[in-house]
This record gives structure tokens, sequence and C-alpha cells, in this order.
């Protein structure tokens, strides 16, 4: 931010610090599979692609925002009622974000009926706000936002992915296996990823993935 | 009154709040870990419900929605301030919580000294908010269907936590997989219960 007086020289908007605020949430610090944060609202809402995209964005937007916004007002906020304050803040922006897509997509809308208020409670979000936002500059904060809400859309989308892949042979709504002849080979569309306790074992399987690449991540006895 | 009944055993088991919705889930792990606290944490969310819900119902009924503030003025028929609800329900929900809090401070200071940090914490569990929003989205049609709705899921999240604690407090003398450890084994058992939940989904209440 220009307008910062620092000591240091300045640094590029770009820097590698900066970038690894991006990319640390995909694997080390991801807040789904490391954090554990912000699963309440992700699980219902991965039968299908289409829907977890959407979600997935529309939590990079309000994670990004309201990093950036709290980040800027975070030297004039009491202590005692940070929490409101961060709570009408996030509030503000998932209404917009409910606005806008009742306005655009209201098919998916529907699909993701109370989902989208939820992100107003979704722990990522008042996570990396308590977390980041409140001590650190706006730049920072709002590329950890999106840092954040790409790694957790990201995983909602890998479990959307095979959830739909193989509970309906479909992706984004469009036929994958028929064409393929996989059909033909005897296999029928497992009903049982299209449950909701899948989700959970989905999850836990990318889980045990991405521990057994990353060993630094498995949890002590 | 039976309608009241088989909405609490709806709530309770067929739309269970974790193993239905997964709301909650946050606290759900985190405070799973010894039986104790899980009780502690699942009294308070039943409280903090209970309370909320019908709160809530009427700030629907009799504010926000599409002709609710007819009551006030008849000019003002043709106002519709849902778009606020969010924003609404969060409000009294944060507020609420702050009163509990402070009012089980003064009243029951052992209660109040057991729940410890929960209190605070209750105020961004997603389990609070969904109730409000689905009882927004399912139009419920009295401030009792809304309380027992509270109840219902309150006493519904109390079980799923006090249940996974108890197993998670069994789970340390088995030996799971390294990279499954914790995090992973907690969803998987998580997923196996709400399976188990599912068998309720055929019970027409």
């Amino acid at each position: 931010m220009s307008t910062e007086v620092k000591p240091q020289e300045k640094e590029r908007l770009f820097s590698k610090k900066n970038r690894k605020l991006l990319t640390d949430p995909f694997n080390e610090s991801n807040p789904i599979t490391v954090q554990v944060l912000g699963i309440c609202s992700a699980l219902a809402i991965t039968v299908k692609m289409k829907p977890a995209l959407v979600m997935g964005l529309s939590v990079i937007v309000v994670t990004a925002f309201s990093n950036l916004i709290t980040s800027l007002i975070r030297n004039y906020i009491p202590n005692r009622i940070r929490i409101i304050v961060q709570l009408v803040v996030v509030a503000a922006l998932v209404i917009i974000v409910d606005q806008i897509l009742k306005a655009y997509v209201y098919d998916v809308s529907k699909q993701l009926s109370v989902f989208v208020g939820l992100i107003i409670t979704n722990c990522i979000i008042m996570g990396r706000i308590e977390a980041f936002s409140l001590g650190n500059p706006p730049w920072k904060s709002f590329l950890d936002g999106i840092g954040n809400g790409a790694g957790y859309g990201a995983i909602l989308i890998v479990v959307a992915f095979f959830r739909e892949l193989l509970g309906s042979g479909t992706l984004f709504d469009v036929p994958i296996l028929e064409p393929l002849g996989v059909y033909e080979l005897g296999y029928k569309n497992n009903g049982m990823m299209l449950l909701p306790p899948m989700a959970l074992i989905m999850l836990a399987l990318v889980i045990w993935a991405q521990r057994s690449r990353t060993k630094s991540l498995i949890e002590k006895e | 009154m039976q309608e009241l009944i088989s909405l609490f055993f709806k709530s309770v088991f067929i739309e269970n709040m974790i193993f239905a919705y997964f709301l909650g889930m946050c606290s759900y792990l985190a405070v799973s870990k010894t039986v104790k606290t899980a009780i502690g944490l699942g009294i308070a969310v039943t409280f903090v419900l209970v309370i909320t819900l019908p709160v809530n119902y009427l700030l629907e009924n009799y504010v926000l929605k599409a002709g609710a503030l007819e009551w006030l003025d008849p000019s003002f028929a043709g106002l519709d301030l849902s778009f606020l609800s969010f924003i609404m329900f969060i409000a009294i929900i944060a507020a609420m919580v702050q009163l509990i809090e402070m009012v089980v401070e003064k009243f029951a200071p052992a209660l109040y000294s057991a729940l410890g940090i929960f209190l605070p914490l209750i105020a961004v569990n997603c389990s609070i908010l969904g109730a409000s929003l689905f009882m927004q989205e399912r139009a419920y049609t009295s401030v009792g269907q809304a309380t027992v709705y509270g109840l219902g899921s309150g006493i519904g999240w109390l079980l799923a936590i006090v249940a996974i604690a108890a197993i998670r407090e069994r789970l340390k003398y088995s030996h799971v997989p390294a990279p499954l450890r914790g995090l992973g084994i907690t969803f998987i058992i998580t997923g196996l219960m709400g399976i188990a939940f599912m068998s309720f989904m055929g019970i027409k209440l």
C-alpha cells in the first residue's frame, strides 16, 4: 500500500512472501484439512460440481473482502466488541453475495439454500480475521483471504468431483461415464456417493492422501 | 400437540444437525476430545437455540417478512425487509449469547465456570444460525413450533457430540494408520454414524 510508511524498503506487490500467502493454503495450511476450519457449510453442497464451484467463489469473495475491510479498520475497533464488528462486516458482505447469486444464478442459489447465509458463521472467515487480518496490513490480508478461500474451494471441488462422477456419472451435469462406455463394463451409478455421510468419508480420504504425501502434517499421538 | 411432538423427534433424529446437515462441525471436531466438555458444550448450544429461535421467529414474522410491518402502520404493507435477515439474525444471536453469558454468570456461577470459554464461542456456531435460517426457509407457523424445533435440534447436536466424544476416548487405544490419526478417523466415524442415522430417514412423522 502506497500510503503506508515503512521503515524498511518497500515490498513488491507480489514478493515471495506475499506469493506464499496465496499458495500455502493449498497444501501446508489448508483451511479445511489442516486448520480444521469451515467444515460446517462445506459438505452438504458437494453433491454436484456447480454448487460447489459457486460456493467456493462466494467464499473467496467474502474472505478476501472481509479480511481487507477488517484490516483497514483494525486500529479503530475496540477489543471488547470486535466479534460483533466482525460479524457485521461479514454479514453485510454475505448479503451482497446472496443478492447477486439470487439475481444471476437463481437455480444454484436455490440449491445452496441456507448455506449461503451460513458463510457468515463459516469458521474460516472469523478464523482468518482473528488470526491474520487484525494484525496485518490490508494488502497482505487481502491475499491471505484469497488464498484461504481458494484452498477451501479447492477441497470442495475435489470432493464434489468424485461425488458427482461416481454418484451420477456426470460433471457439471454433462454425462461423462456414458460416452466413455463405462456402463457397458458393468458399472452402475453409486447412489451412496450422493448421500451426505459420503462427503465426510471422501474428505477423510483426501486428508489421508494429503498426509501420506506431506508427512509433516501427521498428528502426534 | 401431536404435531409438536413429531416435529421434536424429527429434528432430533431424522434431520439431525450434525449427521444430516453437518452444521456446527467446527466446534464438534474441536471440543469432542472428552465426554465431560462435550456435554457442557452440548447443553450450552441447546440453551442458546431454545432462546434464539423464538426471538428470531418473532423478528422474522413481525419485522422482516414481506408485509410484516403492517401492524405498525398500514402504509408499510408493501415493505419487504427480508434481505436484512442474515444481519438481524446474527445480531440477535450475538446479543443473546452475550446476555445469556451475563445471566448465567450472575445466577449460576458453577455452570458458568463449567462452560468456560464455550459460551461466547457459540455465537459463531453454524448450527445456531443454521437453525434460524431453516426455520425461515421452512416457514414454521407458530412460536411453539419454532421453540420445539430449537429444542430438538439442540438435543440432536448434544447427542451427536457426546457420542463422538465417547468414541474418541476409546479410540486412543486403537491402532489408526498414521496419516488418518486425529482428524481423518474422526471424519470417517462421523460418516459411519451418519449412515446409521440415515436409517431413520424412511420414517414419516
